[in-house]
């Protein structure tokens, strides 16, 4: 029958240690795809800003129900068009995706992988060793 | 170590205490999810049209509905502290069990962030309306995530009874919002004939709508984490569990209906505060007022349930060495995880600071989602280590294994909406899973007691 393992203390500065580096990971994960997106985003918008002089409800496609609705709301036809003219682009770039589908896939497989090779030293040492 | 002293110099370890009923959980889930009701659901609107936003509604709603079945089984048997985490841990291994802490972490606290930069705003659009423009939000975000930390501090009895109240008069404005429409004549209020357009995007765009469709119920399986401080598990989880889902559907329905019928599909798609919106477009100041105060309280509500389930799964983390033993400590008078709620709040803040809500909410979103996808394996596992009658379950949820199986479906269709626009945020955040998973394995696992991983009284797992 094989010893049950018996870790190590951590003193406070490595708990300190451990614990700035998971906020730093996180900060930098929020932050990271931020500064690809910012001047993308900026760009798009001046170039929509642009776009947005001398139109009128009905060049925008806006309906009289939709007019009224817009004018409540604060908006004249170049401030809406905006917001009418923002467009999402759902082109697909096969290899991004196919990045995408391989890091997803691998991640949950790596987990799956050792997690099953550490929940067996559990069980031995639950049931196999009391 | 400090923690360690107090949980283990008395004869007998500091326990939570079991107060909560079924009331209290279906505030506590209710709570969290409700505030997505008020905002952030309509930038479905925004990725694919309002008939996306509803189909994503309906979608998502099946797939939450397999959440909380899988939930209520499982967490009514795995009783403790921790809720998915927990699970994980004594189904799938270490290292799962530290990323779903993770995931609930990152999750519940993004949220937090994202529903004090709501309050905020909402303070700022009040200021406007009153005359008062450019009113500095930071001084709400800090007094919101504050006061609701000190109530958690203080105790969970009394920090659930606030958000069961405030929940039903946040909800209950909704069904007077609803009702103030003459909902039942189309064209005298509501204008959904004129205002509601094909889909501008197509089918692809109904698909890209899935990823914000989760914000309609993003946290409702949050219930998990008080599964020990209920007074029974096998009751109480299921049914507040169950009747949050049914409240949080209704409300879905009724929000979309309301906000569609009186909004361009593209303003509605990017408003920050959809709700107060509508109200404001229905010319009424006690409307507006009610829904002002009704938005606050959502908020508030969510961001309360937040920390309560963000400093539970920490606490968890700590006190089984996956995080610093330092935050596995419970107040000896209050009875509260107390380092890890005070540890969350400047995180919180931090965030909200940001003032990026679309960035904080993908965060949150792709964190419960991950979540999602590891309940799918997690119950196929658990029925087949330990099949019915082999151990007693407070719950056994029906049709077995379709709901797993509707859930992984629904999931990867998910991932595949964020990539769709949000491409970036999601490589980012699985390059952040994927390095803690690699520190975990290197450099935390040592610190773990391994037996210590495996408390329920049940027999030896199938296969192991």
């Amino acid at each position: 029958m094989k010893k049950n393992y018996i870790p190590p203390k951590q003193g406070m500065f490595g708990q300190i240690f451990d614990t700035i580096l998971v906020l730093i990971l996180v900060y930098a994960s929020l932050m990271v795809p931020l500064l690809f997106k910012a001047e993308a985003k900026a760009d798009a918008t001046a170039a929509i800003v642009a776009a947005a002089v001398n139109v009128s409800w009905e060049s925008l496609g806006q309906n009289a129900i939709q007019q009224e609705q817009w004018i409540k709301l604060g908006y004249d036809p170049e401030k809406a068009a905006v917001l009418i003219n923002s467009r999402f682009d759902y082109s697909i770039d096969p290899m991004m995706l196919i990045i995408t589908i391989l890091v997803v896939a691998g991640y949950f497989i790596f987990m799956l992988k050792v997690s099953d090779k550490e929940y067996r030293e559990v069980i031995r040492e639950k049931f196999d060793n009391k | 170590m400090a923690s360690e002293k107090i949980t283990s110099s008395s004869s007998k370890p500091i326990a939570m205490l079991k107060v909560l009923n079924p009331f209290h959980i279906w505030a506590l889930g209710v709570g969290i999810v409700l505030v997505g009701e008020f905002m952030g659901w309509n930038f479905t609107v925004g990725k694919g049209g309002a008939y996306a936003s509803l189909i994503a509604c309906w979608v998502i709603g099946l797939l939450y509905t397999c959440v909380a079945m899988i939930d209520s089984e499982v967490t009514s048997t795995v009783a403790a502290a921790g809720g998915q985490y927990t699970q994980a841990k004594h189904i799938i291994g270490p290292l799962m069990a530290f990323n779903v802490g993770l995931y609930l972490v990152m999750a519940y606290t993004m949220l937090c962030a994202a529903d004090a930069l709501v309050v905020g705003d909402l303070m700022k659009s009040g200021a406007e309306v009153m005359g008062y423009t450019n009113l500095d939000t930071k001084p709400f975000v800090v007094l919101t995530v504050a006061f609701l930390a000190w109530l958690n501090y203080r105790g969970v009895f009394a920090t659930l009874t606030l958000n069961l109240v405030i929940t039903f008069l946040a909800f209950a404005s909704l069904i007077v919002l609803f009702l103030s429409v003459d909902p039942l004549s189309q064209g005298v209020v509501l204008q959904h004939q004129a205002l509601l357009t094909d889909l501008p995007y197509g089918w692809i765009g109904v698909v890209a709508s899935l990823q914000f469709g989760m914000w309609y119920y993003l946290g409702i399986e949050g219930t998990c984490q008080a599964a020990e401080e209920v007074r029974s598990a096998g009751r109480s989880i299921p049914l507040g569990t169950m009747g949050g889902m049914m409240t949080l559907l209704v409300a879905a329905t009724i929000t979309w209906f309301v906000a569609t019928g009186l909004m361009p599909w593209q303003y509605l798609g990017q408003a920050v505060t959809p709700m107060y919106d509508a109200a404001t477009l229905l010319g009424s100041s006690q409307l507006q007022l009610m829904l002002f105060v009704a938005t606050a309280f959502a908020a508030i509500a969510s961001a309360n349930g937040c920390i309560n389930d963000a400093s539970r799964a920490w606490f968890s983390l700590g006190r089984d060495r996956y995080m610093p033993v330092f935050f596995g400590a419970i107040h000896p008078k209050y009875r509260t995880p107390y380092r890890s709620v005070l540890f969350l709040v400047p995180i919180a803040i931090s965030f909200a600071f940001t003032g990026l809500l679309d960035q904080v909410i993908t965060f949150s979103i792709l964190s419960g989602l991950l979540g999602y996808t590891f309940m799918t394996f997690n119950m196929i596992k658990f029925r087949k280590m330990w099949p019915l009658g082999t151990i007693h379950r407070g719950y056994i949820h029906p049709f077995h294994p379709i709901p797993a199986i509707t859930l992984l479906t629904l999931c990867c269709a998910t991932y595949f909406a964020t990539f769709l626009g949000y491409g970036a945020s999601l490589l980012s955040i699985m390059a952040f899973y994927i390095l803690a998973s690699i520190w975990f394995v290197l450099r935390r696992y040592k610190y773990v007691k391994r037996a210590d991983q495996f408390t329920m009284p049940w027999p030896r797992p199938k296969g192991y």
